[in-house]
């Protein structure tokens, strides 16, 4: 009598296990899933003052070797000859919902007010790494080209390119305006390498790795994300189903 | 008291606490299967802040195999997403209910340690009559013996909390909105290794809690965990 009750149990489990596939299949099924993501999200922001800091360390508690993930490096022959010139030619194209669209080079990013932090990175697969990262803040960029306030999201389009497209990722303008959002211009005190996102990097320290675009070379306030890629915000959202709020 | 005739019908689990039971083991599973999906995608563990592939890892755990994993062909968003949906059902039933157990008294009733728990040649019987599947006592068969009450106390004070704590540690959110957390696990990476460590126990559990579910009676147990009805079995 115990071992079919025993294979009956296993098998429940097993069917379980099974089923979860088929259900996430099902269309209403994904939304309840999915849905997650935004109860996350609203915990998060009811538990946490919209300014609160993500943890900083010191510099004993640096990770000895910052592993580079996703693009290391873009490849393309535009982003080969900014390469070449060692970015002289580089220009972060702000624009969208703004009053005064700007092109800004390497030398007017590095002479506004910049912020310094050492924080830790937490890639979406489990690892972190701990490093130090310098340029001026998302907010200063943003009101530097006169943002309006009919803009809800913040896009990115960077240099590298997943399947032939620009990538491209988005922040809602509470991240975007946090003190420790900085367009990052350094990283352990020396120019950002190639590996790491040169020139311009996005820092979000409240969120996952993949959000934290590199290669950045444009910046474009929306009021909706819905005409951006296929809608959800990001290249991994888009095509991947990552969470777009990655504070989870 | 009088010794309760065997085949007699009690009610040995509260409402609440039956319910409670098959949410959380339909999350547990779900947590169980889409955590490991997760593990897959960076199958290392690190003590301290930070680690990552050049640093150094006390375990390097196996590939996970398809049938076991949620979903089963690797995909880590799609597992982070069962993961992180019922980890909300796992904490805030767990939260529920231990508001109501404190309300209807049924930690107080059920798992109080008396003074025979906490008693080393009691507890020595008590695993010798485990051994010797015994595991009523014949003058209140409802009550929990010594070995089930620690484990329950451990597991639903213990690791369940601790699943829950490591699980938020590891959010980048929660760790600005309650830095508190950090400190309190050494890191980050220390709290993902805690959070793996308290999953093995949990798992280790299940499998021994439904081993003595069916060593004590399968059908009988079952029906107890379903509509609360439970017939007291020959001594």
């Amino acid at each position: 009598m115990i071992l079919p009750r025993r294979s009956l149990l296993t098998a429940g489990a097993g069917l379980l296990l099974a089923g979860c596939d088929k259900v996430a299949a099902i269309p209403q099924a994904r939304k309840i899933l999915f849905a997650g993501e935004d109860m996350h999200r609203g915990l998060q922001r009811a538990l946490m003052d919209r300014g609160a800091l993500a943890p900083e360390f010191t510099r004993e508690q640096m990770s000895p070797i910052f592993r580079a993930n996703g693009t290391r490096d873009p490849g393309t022959p535009d982003y080969a000859a900014m390469v070449a010139d060692q970015f002289a030619g580089y220009r972060l194209k702000v624009g969208g919902l703004v009053d005064r669209p700007l092109a800004l080079s390497l030398d007017q990013l590095a002479s506004m007010p910049s912020r310094s932090q050492i924080t830790r990175h937490d890639c979406v697969e489990g690892w972190s790494a701990i490093g130090q990262w310098q340029g001026p803040m998302l907010g200063t960029v943003l009101k530097a080209a006169g943002m309006r306030n009919t803009a809800r999201y913040i896009v990115f389009t960077c240099a590298d390119l997943y399947n032939g497209q620009p990538y491209y990722e988005s922040i809602d303008t509470i991240d975007a305006f946090h003190p420790q959002t900085i367009l990052a211009l350094k990283m352990n005190g020396a120019r950002l390498t190639v590996a790491h996102g040169a020139p311009v990097r996005l820092r979000v320290e409240r969120q996952l790795g993949y959000k934290h675009a590199k290669y950045v070379t444009g910046i474009d306030a929306v009021a909706s994300l819905a005409t951006i890629g296929k809608g959800k915000g990001g290249y991994w959202e888009d095509n991947v189903d990552y969470d777009w709020y990655a504070g989870i | 008291m009088d010794p309760i005739a065997p085949g007699t019908s009690i009610l040995r689990h509260a409402l609440a606490t039956r319910i409670w039971h098959w949410i959380n083991a339909v999350a547990v599973v779900v947590l169980l299967g889409s955590g490991l999906g997760i593990s897959n995608a960076h199958p290392r563990l690190y003590w301290g802040r930070y680690g990552a592939n050049f640093d150094h890892a006390w375990a390097q755990l196996p590939r996970f195999p398809a049938w076991i994993t949620i979903p089963a062909n690797y995909n880590l968003a799609i597992s982070r997403r069962w993961h992180l949906l019922f980890a909300l059902v796992f904490a805030f039933g767990l939260l529920g209910y231990m508001i109501v157990s404190l309300i209807n008294r049924h930690f107080a009733r059920k798992l109080a340690l008396r003074r025979a728990d906490v008693n080393l040649a009691h507890l020595a019987e008590d695993v010798r009559d485990h051994l010797n599947l015994r595991f009523h006592d014949a003058d209140d068969p409802g009550a929990y013996n010594s070995l089930q009450k620690w484990s329950y106390i451990l597991v639903l004070f213990l690791a369940l909390p601790l699943m829950i704590l490591t699980g938020l540690a590891l959010s980048p959110g929660m760790d600005a909105a309650w830095p508190w957390l950090l400190d309190l696990f050494g890191g980050r990476q220390s709290a993902r290794s805690l959070h793996f460590v308290a999953a093995t126990l949990i798992g280790g559990f299940i499998v021994v809690h439904v081993a003595l579910v069916i060593l004590a009676g399968a059908g009988n147990e079952l029906r107890a965990m379903i509509t609360g009805k439970w017939k007291v079995p020959e001594a």
